[in-house]
Protein backbone atom coordinates (compact mmCIF):
# COMPACT_ATOMS: atom_id res chain seq x y z
CA UNK A 1 0.00 0.00 0.00
CA UNK A 2 2.64 2.25 0.64
CA UNK A 3 4.15 1.61 -2.23
CA UNK A 4 1.89 2.78 -4.59
CA UNK A 5 0.65 5.81 -2.11
CA UNK A 6 4.27 7.03 -2.57
CA UNK A 7 4.50 6.76 -6.07
CA UNK A 8 1.21 8.70 -6.75
CA UNK A 9 2.75 11.55 -4.64
CA UNK A 10 5.91 11.27 -6.19
CA UNK A 11 4.35 11.81 -9.64
CA UNK A 12 1.69 14.61 -8.29
CA UNK A 13 4.74 16.10 -6.85
CA UNK A 14 6.20 16.41 -10.19
CA UNK A 15 3.50 17.20 -12.24
CA UNK A 16 0.78 18.51 -10.04
CA UNK A 17 -2.22 17.95 -12.16
CA UNK A 18 -4.37 16.95 -9.65
CA UNK A 19 -3.74 19.30 -7.43
CA UNK A 20 -3.69 22.13 -9.23
CA UNK A 21 -7.66 20.27 -11.09
CA UNK A 22 -8.31 20.49 -6.96
CA UNK A 23 -7.10 23.89 -6.14
CA UNK A 24 -8.54 25.80 -9.42
CA UNK A 25 -11.82 24.32 -9.60
CA UNK A 26 -12.26 24.99 -5.86
CA UNK A 27 -11.03 28.47 -6.13
CA UNK A 28 -13.32 28.92 -9.02
CA UNK A 29 -16.10 28.38 -7.11
CA UNK A 30 -15.32 30.11 -3.95
CA UNK A 31 -14.79 33.35 -6.68
CA UNK A 32 -18.02 32.68 -8.33
CA UNK A 33 -19.98 31.96 -5.65
CA UNK A 34 -18.49 34.68 -3.06
CA UNK A 35 -19.73 37.11 -5.85
CA UNK A 36 -23.34 35.75 -6.00
CA UNK A 37 -24.03 37.25 -2.29
CA UNK A 38 -24.17 40.85 -1.36
CA UNK A 39 -21.20 42.14 0.80
CA UNK A 40 -23.22 43.51 3.68
CA UNK A 41 -26.29 41.33 3.69
CA UNK A 42 -26.77 38.59 6.32
CA UNK A 43 -27.40 35.78 3.35
CA UNK A 44 -23.57 35.70 2.89
CA UNK A 45 -22.88 35.55 6.37
CA UNK A 46 -25.39 32.24 6.25
CA UNK A 47 -24.53 30.90 3.14
CA UNK A 48 -20.54 30.85 3.51
CA UNK A 49 -20.84 27.37 5.06
CA UNK A 50 -22.29 25.81 2.12
CA UNK A 51 -20.04 27.79 -0.32
CA UNK A 52 -17.12 26.03 1.06
CA UNK A 53 -18.50 22.62 0.79
CA UNK A 54 -20.10 23.30 -2.74
CA UNK A 55 -15.90 24.32 -3.47
CA UNK A 56 -14.60 21.32 -1.79
CA UNK A 57 -16.83 18.62 -3.33
CA UNK A 58 -17.29 20.33 -6.70
CA UNK A 59 -12.98 20.51 -7.25
CA UNK A 60 -12.99 17.08 -5.15
CA UNK A 61 -15.32 15.39 -7.81
CA UNK A 62 -12.81 16.63 -10.92
CA UNK A 63 -10.00 15.89 -9.23
CA UNK A 64 -10.92 12.68 -8.37
CA UNK A 65 -11.50 11.37 -11.75
CA UNK A 66 -7.50 12.91 -12.90
CA UNK A 67 -5.91 10.74 -9.78
CA UNK A 68 -7.50 7.21 -11.63
CA UNK A 69 -7.34 8.15 -15.06
CA UNK A 70 -3.38 8.73 -14.29
CA UNK A 71 -3.18 4.77 -14.22
CA UNK A 72 -4.95 4.25 -17.51
CA UNK A 73 -2.21 5.64 -18.84
CA UNK A 74 0.00 2.72 -20.38
CA UNK A 75 -2.29 0.23 -18.69
CA UNK A 76 -0.72 0.97 -15.30
CA UNK A 77 -4.17 -0.20 -13.87
CA UNK A 78 -3.30 -4.06 -15.20
CA UNK A 79 0.53 -3.27 -13.61
CA UNK A 80 -1.26 -2.95 -10.50
CA UNK A 81 -3.67 -5.90 -10.53
CA UNK A 82 -0.89 -7.82 -11.54
CA UNK A 83 1.14 -7.65 -8.71
CA UNK A 84 0.35 -10.05 -5.59
CA UNK A 85 -1.08 -6.97 -3.33
CA UNK A 86 -4.46 -7.77 -1.97
CA UNK A 87 -6.81 -5.44 -4.22
CA UNK A 88 -8.37 -3.30 -1.20
CA UNK A 89 -4.68 -2.14 -0.35
CA UNK A 90 -4.66 -0.85 -3.50
CA UNK A 91 -7.86 1.14 -3.15
CA UNK A 92 -6.81 2.25 0.38
CA UNK A 93 -3.36 3.75 -1.19
CA UNK A 94 -5.75 5.75 -3.84
CA UNK A 95 -7.84 6.68 -1.08
CA UNK A 96 -5.03 7.97 0.88
CA UNK A 97 -3.75 9.77 -2.28
CA UNK A 98 -6.73 11.30 -3.03
CA UNK A 99 -6.54 12.53 0.98
CA UNK A 100 -3.67 13.60 1.04
CA UNK A 101 -4.17 16.05 -2.40
CA UNK A 102 -7.17 17.39 -1.58
CA UNK A 103 -5.84 18.17 1.85
CA UNK A 104 -3.28 20.44 0.61
CA UNK A 105 -5.22 22.16 -2.31
CA UNK A 106 -7.60 23.11 1.66
CA UNK A 107 -4.62 24.31 2.88
CA UNK A 108 -4.80 27.09 0.06
CA UNK A 109 -8.59 27.38 -0.57
CA UNK A 110 -9.47 28.00 3.35
CA UNK A 111 -7.78 30.80 4.15
CA UNK A 112 -8.95 32.22 0.42
CA UNK A 113 -12.40 31.43 2.04
CA UNK A 114 -11.62 33.03 4.98
CA UNK A 115 -10.50 36.25 3.43
CA UNK A 116 -13.78 36.34 0.51
CA UNK A 117 -15.89 35.79 3.98
CA UNK A 118 -14.22 38.39 5.64
CA UNK A 119 -13.89 35.65 8.74
CA UNK A 120 -11.54 35.53 11.83
CA UNK A 121 -8.28 33.69 9.89
CA UNK A 122 -6.79 31.10 12.75
CA UNK A 123 -10.02 30.79 14.55
CA UNK A 124 -11.91 29.66 11.38
CA UNK A 125 -9.15 27.12 10.41
CA UNK A 126 -8.69 25.46 14.27
CA UNK A 127 -12.43 25.26 14.56
CA UNK A 128 -12.88 23.63 10.96
CA UNK A 129 -9.96 21.92 10.40
CA UNK A 130 -11.29 18.67 12.10
CA UNK A 131 -14.74 18.90 9.92
CA UNK A 132 -13.04 19.70 7.23
CA UNK A 133 -10.84 16.51 7.26
CA UNK A 134 -13.26 14.09 8.55
CA UNK A 135 -15.60 15.28 5.45
CA UNK A 136 -12.26 14.78 3.00
CA UNK A 137 -11.38 11.77 4.13
CA UNK A 138 -15.07 10.51 3.47
CA UNK A 139 -15.12 12.32 0.28
CA UNK A 140 -11.84 10.70 -1.05
CA UNK A 141 -13.26 7.18 0.66
CA UNK A 142 -16.48 6.90 -1.55
CA UNK A 143 -14.81 8.96 -4.65
CA UNK A 144 -11.99 6.38 -5.33
CA UNK A 145 -14.57 3.62 -4.87
CA UNK A 146 -16.42 5.64 -7.52
CA UNK A 147 -14.22 6.52 -9.58
CA UNK A 148 -12.93 3.16 -10.28
CA UNK A 149 -16.72 2.09 -11.43
CA UNK A 150 -16.72 5.01 -13.68
CA UNK A 151 -12.83 4.21 -15.02
CA UNK A 152 -14.17 1.98 -17.85
CA UNK A 153 -17.35 3.84 -18.58
CA UNK A 154 -17.20 5.66 -21.41
CA UNK A 155 -18.98 8.96 -20.03
CA UNK A 156 -16.85 8.89 -16.96
CA UNK A 157 -16.83 12.69 -16.30
CA UNK A 158 -20.87 12.57 -16.51
CA UNK A 159 -20.64 9.43 -14.45
CA UNK A 160 -18.43 9.97 -11.40
CA UNK A 161 -20.45 13.08 -10.23
CA UNK A 162 -23.84 11.46 -10.93
CA UNK A 163 -22.93 8.22 -8.57
CA UNK A 164 -20.81 10.11 -5.93
CA UNK A 165 -22.95 13.43 -5.15
CA UNK A 166 -26.22 11.40 -4.55
CA UNK A 167 -24.60 8.83 -1.66
CA UNK A 168 -22.58 11.74 -0.36
CA UNK A 169 -25.03 13.55 0.55
CA UNK A 170 -25.23 12.99 4.58
CA UNK A 171 -21.20 14.05 4.17
CA UNK A 172 -22.19 16.96 2.75
CA UNK A 173 -25.18 18.06 4.85
CA UNK A 174 -23.40 17.00 8.16
CA UNK A 175 -20.58 19.06 7.23
CA UNK A 176 -22.34 21.98 6.31
CA UNK A 177 -24.21 21.63 9.60
CA UNK A 178 -21.11 20.62 11.77
CA UNK A 179 -19.20 24.10 9.68
CA UNK A 180 -22.67 26.41 9.77
CA UNK A 181 -22.29 25.60 14.13
CA UNK A 182 -18.76 26.21 14.29
CA UNK A 183 -18.61 29.29 12.36
CA UNK A 184 -21.23 30.92 14.31
CA UNK A 185 -18.96 29.89 17.24
CA UNK A 186 -20.32 27.29 19.17
CA UNK A 187 -17.23 24.52 20.45
CA UNK A 188 -16.79 20.95 19.15
CA UNK A 189 -19.14 19.42 21.45
CA UNK A 190 -21.55 21.35 20.05
CA UNK A 191 -21.29 19.84 16.80
CA UNK A 192 -20.66 16.39 18.24
CA UNK A 193 -23.10 14.44 16.50
CA UNK A 194 -22.45 15.57 12.32
CA UNK A 195 -18.50 14.97 13.81
CA UNK A 196 -19.89 11.23 14.98
CA UNK A 197 -21.88 10.91 11.71
CA UNK A 198 -19.02 12.11 9.50
CA UNK A 199 -16.72 9.78 11.29
CA UNK A 200 -19.18 6.75 10.97
CA UNK A 201 -19.59 7.62 7.10
CA UNK A 202 -15.81 7.54 6.25
CA UNK A 203 -15.52 4.30 8.22
CA UNK A 204 -18.33 2.69 6.31
CA UNK A 205 -17.15 3.62 2.96
CA UNK A 206 -13.34 3.03 3.92
CA UNK A 207 -14.53 -0.81 4.59
CA UNK A 208 -16.81 -1.11 1.84
CA UNK A 209 -14.37 0.53 -0.68
CA UNK A 210 -11.79 -1.72 0.89
CA UNK A 211 -13.94 -5.27 0.31
CA UNK A 212 -15.81 -4.33 -3.17
CA UNK A 213 -12.37 -3.19 -5.03
CA UNK A 214 -11.80 -6.28 -5.78
CA UNK A 215 -15.30 -7.16 -7.81
CA UNK A 216 -14.94 -3.10 -8.47
CA UNK A 217 -12.02 -4.03 -10.50
CA UNK A 218 -13.29 -7.26 -12.62
CA UNK A 219 -14.15 -6.63 -15.91
CA UNK B 1 6.25 -30.42 -10.21
CA UNK B 2 2.86 -28.64 -10.93
CA UNK B 3 2.46 -27.49 -14.50
CA UNK B 4 3.47 -23.37 -15.29
CA UNK B 5 -0.14 -23.22 -16.21
CA UNK B 6 -3.39 -25.44 -16.88
CA UNK B 7 -6.38 -24.36 -18.16
CA UNK B 8 -9.21 -27.25 -17.70
CA UNK B 9 -12.44 -26.25 -19.98
CA UNK B 10 -11.48 -22.62 -20.03
CA UNK B 11 -15.00 -20.72 -21.44
CA UNK B 12 -14.98 -16.98 -21.35
CA UNK B 13 -18.10 -15.21 -22.71
CA UNK B 14 -18.78 -11.06 -23.32
CA UNK B 15 -22.30 -10.84 -22.85
CA UNK B 16 -23.42 -13.51 -25.17
CA UNK B 17 -20.47 -13.93 -26.99
CA UNK B 18 -18.42 -16.36 -26.33
CA UNK B 19 -14.47 -15.23 -26.54
CA UNK B 20 -13.05 -18.82 -25.60
CA UNK B 21 -15.16 -22.27 -25.61
CA UNK B 22 -13.89 -25.20 -23.64
CA UNK B 23 -10.26 -24.57 -23.86
CA UNK B 24 -8.10 -27.22 -21.60
CA UNK B 25 -4.58 -26.95 -22.45
CA UNK B 26 -1.14 -27.29 -19.85
CA UNK B 27 2.11 -25.55 -20.06
CA UNK B 28 4.81 -28.02 -18.31
CA UNK B 29 7.04 -25.91 -16.18
CA UNK B 30 10.46 -24.26 -18.15
CA UNK B 31 8.41 -24.87 -21.65
CA UNK B 32 7.85 -22.68 -24.69
CA UNK B 33 4.68 -22.31 -26.09
CA UNK B 34 3.71 -20.10 -28.80
CA UNK B 35 0.11 -19.00 -28.84
CA UNK B 36 -1.24 -18.81 -32.63
CA UNK B 37 -5.17 -17.82 -34.16
CA UNK B 38 -5.97 -15.47 -36.47
CA UNK B 39 -7.43 -12.28 -34.88
CA UNK B 40 -10.38 -12.63 -32.96
CA UNK B 41 -9.60 -15.97 -31.96
CA UNK B 42 -9.49 -15.76 -28.45
CA UNK B 43 -5.69 -15.44 -27.94
CA UNK B 44 -5.57 -12.01 -25.29
CA UNK B 45 -8.70 -13.46 -23.78
CA UNK B 46 -6.78 -16.68 -23.18
CA UNK B 47 -3.72 -14.63 -21.81
CA UNK B 48 -5.91 -12.69 -19.74
CA UNK B 49 -7.49 -15.55 -17.64
CA UNK B 50 -4.14 -16.77 -17.69
CA UNK B 51 -2.81 -13.57 -15.75
CA UNK B 52 -5.80 -13.69 -13.36
CA UNK B 53 -7.24 -10.15 -14.98
CA UNK B 54 -10.27 -12.20 -16.42
CA UNK B 55 -12.36 -14.16 -14.07
CA UNK B 56 -13.54 -17.33 -16.61
CA UNK B 57 -17.26 -17.68 -17.55
CA UNK B 58 -16.78 -21.57 -16.63
CA UNK B 59 -14.04 -23.42 -16.19
CA UNK B 60 -10.52 -23.06 -14.01
CA UNK B 61 -7.01 -21.46 -14.45
CA UNK B 62 -3.97 -23.32 -12.12
CA UNK B 63 -0.92 -21.15 -11.94
CA UNK B 64 1.95 -23.34 -10.93
CA UNK B 65 -0.69 -25.28 -8.97
CA UNK B 66 -2.41 -22.82 -7.35
CA UNK B 67 -5.87 -21.57 -7.39
CA UNK B 68 -6.50 -17.47 -8.67
CA UNK B 69 -9.84 -17.31 -7.00
CA UNK B 70 -8.29 -18.56 -3.67
CA UNK B 71 -4.58 -17.76 -3.70
CA UNK B 72 -4.54 -14.79 -5.73
CA UNK B 73 -1.62 -13.02 -4.37
CA UNK B 74 0.77 -16.32 -4.47
CA UNK B 75 -0.39 -16.99 -8.32
CA UNK B 76 0.11 -13.75 -9.12
CA UNK B 77 3.43 -13.80 -7.66
CA UNK B 78 4.57 -16.51 -9.99
CA UNK B 79 3.75 -14.96 -13.05
CA UNK B 80 4.26 -12.03 -15.39
CA UNK B 81 3.07 -10.18 -18.24
CA UNK B 82 4.63 -8.71 -21.02
CA UNK B 83 1.70 -7.40 -23.65
CA UNK B 84 0.97 -4.53 -26.09
CA UNK B 85 1.33 -1.78 -23.08
CA UNK B 86 4.20 -1.11 -20.95
CA UNK B 87 2.67 -0.78 -17.27
CA UNK B 88 5.46 2.04 -16.75
CA UNK B 89 4.47 5.24 -15.10
CA UNK B 90 5.05 8.02 -18.25
CA UNK B 91 6.39 10.49 -15.56
CA UNK B 92 8.71 7.95 -13.36
CA UNK B 93 11.92 7.77 -14.94
CA UNK B 94 12.85 4.00 -15.87
CA UNK B 95 15.06 3.60 -12.64
CA UNK B 96 11.45 5.00 -10.47
CA UNK B 97 9.29 2.08 -11.99
CA UNK B 98 11.69 -0.61 -11.19
CA UNK B 99 11.87 0.38 -8.46
CA UNK B 100 8.45 0.85 -7.79
CA UNK B 101 7.39 -2.33 -9.20
CA UNK B 102 10.13 -4.56 -7.15
CA UNK B 103 8.68 -3.09 -4.15
CA UNK B 104 5.38 -4.34 -4.87
CA UNK B 105 6.86 -7.73 -5.73
CA UNK B 106 8.94 -7.67 -2.73
CA UNK B 107 12.25 -8.33 -4.43
CA UNK B 108 14.72 -9.12 -2.05
CA UNK B 109 18.13 -6.81 -2.53
CA UNK B 110 15.79 -4.69 -4.97
CA UNK B 111 18.48 -1.79 -5.67
CA UNK B 112 20.89 -4.57 -7.18
CA UNK B 113 18.37 -6.14 -9.49
CA UNK B 114 16.89 -3.31 -10.79
CA UNK B 115 20.65 -2.05 -11.28
CA UNK B 116 21.22 -5.84 -13.17
CA UNK B 117 18.36 -5.63 -15.29
CA UNK B 118 19.50 -2.19 -15.74
CA UNK B 119 22.72 -2.78 -17.80
CA UNK B 120 21.66 -6.59 -18.81
CA UNK B 121 18.42 -4.56 -21.30
CA UNK B 122 21.35 -1.75 -22.15
CA UNK B 123 18.89 0.99 -20.12
CA UNK B 124 22.02 2.23 -18.06
CA UNK B 125 21.94 5.82 -19.94
CA UNK B 126 18.63 6.01 -19.95
CA UNK B 127 17.84 4.78 -16.41
CA UNK B 128 17.47 8.38 -14.74
CA UNK B 129 15.17 9.81 -18.21
CA UNK B 130 11.02 9.58 -17.54
CA UNK B 131 9.63 6.91 -19.78
CA UNK B 132 7.57 9.67 -21.08
CA UNK B 133 10.81 10.81 -22.89
CA UNK B 134 11.52 7.04 -24.41
CA UNK B 135 11.30 6.04 -27.25
CA UNK B 136 8.85 2.83 -28.23
CA UNK B 137 12.08 0.83 -28.29
CA UNK B 138 13.34 1.98 -25.03
CA UNK B 139 10.00 1.76 -22.97
CA UNK B 140 9.59 -1.95 -23.82
CA UNK B 141 13.07 -2.65 -22.87
CA UNK B 142 12.09 -1.53 -19.85
CA UNK B 143 8.94 -3.35 -19.37
CA UNK B 144 11.30 -6.51 -19.88
CA UNK B 145 13.07 -6.08 -17.06
CA UNK B 146 9.30 -5.01 -15.11
CA UNK B 147 8.51 -8.49 -16.27
CA UNK B 148 11.86 -10.06 -14.82
CA UNK B 149 12.58 -8.29 -12.16
CA UNK B 150 10.60 -10.74 -9.62
CA UNK B 151 11.58 -13.64 -11.49
CA UNK B 152 8.67 -15.33 -12.11
CA UNK B 153 8.19 -18.67 -13.00
CA UNK B 154 5.40 -18.04 -16.00
CA UNK B 155 5.81 -15.36 -18.78
CA UNK B 156 2.72 -14.54 -20.17
CA UNK B 157 3.83 -12.54 -23.83
CA UNK B 158 1.09 -10.58 -25.83
CA UNK B 159 2.81 -9.38 -29.14
CA UNK B 160 5.63 -8.65 -27.32
CA UNK B 161 7.90 -7.78 -30.48
CA UNK B 162 5.12 -5.06 -31.89
CA UNK B 163 7.13 -1.69 -32.67
CA UNK B 164 10.63 -2.86 -31.77
CA UNK B 165 13.53 -2.21 -34.12
CA UNK B 166 15.45 -5.40 -35.33
CA UNK B 167 18.49 -4.47 -32.35
CA UNK B 168 15.34 -4.20 -29.97
CA UNK B 169 13.84 -7.57 -31.14
CA UNK B 170 17.22 -9.17 -31.08
CA UNK B 171 17.95 -8.16 -27.24
CA UNK B 172 14.13 -9.52 -26.78
CA UNK B 173 14.55 -12.87 -28.06
CA UNK B 174 18.41 -13.12 -26.40
CA UNK B 175 16.60 -12.56 -23.24
CA UNK B 176 13.71 -14.43 -23.51
CA UNK B 177 16.24 -17.20 -24.41
CA UNK B 178 17.79 -16.49 -20.93
CA UNK B 179 14.88 -16.49 -18.87
CA UNK B 180 13.53 -19.44 -20.58
CA UNK B 181 17.39 -21.52 -20.46
CA UNK B 182 16.96 -20.16 -16.10
CA UNK B 183 13.58 -22.37 -16.30
CA UNK B 184 10.87 -19.90 -17.06
CA UNK B 185 7.95 -21.20 -19.01
CA UNK B 186 6.99 -18.51 -21.50
CA UNK B 187 3.22 -18.55 -23.66
CA UNK B 188 3.96 -16.17 -26.50
CA UNK B 189 0.96 -14.86 -28.91
CA UNK B 190 2.53 -13.32 -31.84
CA UNK B 191 2.05 -12.87 -35.41
CA UNK B 192 5.84 -12.90 -36.10
CA UNK B 193 6.17 -16.66 -36.30
CA UNK B 194 9.58 -16.64 -37.17
CA UNK B 195 10.55 -15.20 -34.22
CA UNK B 196 8.24 -17.13 -32.56
CA UNK B 197 8.92 -20.87 -33.90
CA UNK B 198 12.70 -19.66 -33.04
CA UNK B 199 11.90 -19.68 -29.42
CA UNK B 200 8.99 -22.04 -28.74
CA UNK B 201 9.17 -25.59 -28.83
CA UNK B 202 4.94 -26.08 -28.90
CA UNK B 203 2.27 -24.05 -30.50
CA UNK B 204 -1.23 -23.94 -29.74
CA UNK B 205 -4.04 -22.57 -32.30
CA UNK B 206 -7.40 -21.20 -31.41
CA UNK B 207 -9.85 -20.28 -34.11
CA UNK B 208 -13.42 -19.27 -32.72
CA UNK B 209 -12.65 -19.34 -29.46
CA UNK B 210 -11.70 -23.28 -29.69
CA UNK B 211 -8.46 -24.89 -29.00
CA UNK B 212 -7.41 -26.34 -32.71
CA UNK B 213 -4.09 -27.75 -32.80
CA UNK B 214 -1.58 -28.49 -30.34
CA UNK B 215 1.89 -29.94 -31.81
CA UNK B 216 5.57 -29.52 -31.56
CA UNK B 217 7.14 -26.85 -33.52
CA UNK B 218 10.88 -25.67 -34.56
CA UNK B 219 12.66 -22.80 -35.90
CA UNK B 220 11.68 -24.30 -39.78
CA UNK B 221 8.32 -24.33 -39.15
CA UNK B 222 6.57 -20.75 -39.47
CA UNK B 223 5.48 -21.12 -43.15
CA UNK B 224 3.51 -24.32 -42.31
CA UNK B 225 2.69 -22.43 -39.29
CA UNK B 226 1.44 -19.62 -41.47
CA UNK B 227 -0.42 -21.36 -44.08
CA UNK B 228 -2.52 -23.54 -41.48
CA UNK B 229 -3.13 -19.77 -39.98
CA UNK B 230 -4.33 -18.61 -43.33
CA UNK B 231 -6.29 -21.87 -43.57
CA UNK B 232 -8.10 -21.14 -40.54
CA UNK B 233 -8.80 -17.59 -41.22
CA UNK B 234 -10.49 -18.41 -44.08
CA UNK B 235 -12.76 -20.89 -42.93
CA UNK B 236 -13.14 -18.15 -39.94
CA UNK B 237 -14.09 -15.97 -42.76
CA UNK B 238 -16.53 -17.98 -44.74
Amino acid sequence: MFAILWKDLRIELRTKETFAAFLLLGLLTLVVLSFAFDPTSALREAAAPGVLWVAVIFAGTLGMNRSLLREREADCLQGLLLAPVDRGSIYLAKTAGNLLVMAAAQVVLVPIFVFFFNLPLWLTIARLTPVILLGLLGFAAIGTMFAAVSLRTRAREVMLPLLVLPLAAPLIIAGIQASAALMAGNDLSAVAHWLNLLAAFDAVFLVVGWLAFEYVMEE
Amino acid sequence: MPAALEVDHLTKRFGRTPALDNVSAAIDAGAAVLLLGPNGAGKTTLLRCAATLLKPSRGRVRIAGLDPVTDGAAARRRLAVLGHESFLYADLTAAENLAFYARLYRVTDAVARVETLLDRLGLRGWAHRPVRTLSRGLVQRCAVARVLLHDPSLLLLDEPFTGLDADARALLCSVLREAHAHGTAVLMSTHELALGTALCQRALILAGGRLVWDGPVGPGDADRLDGELRRLSGRVAA
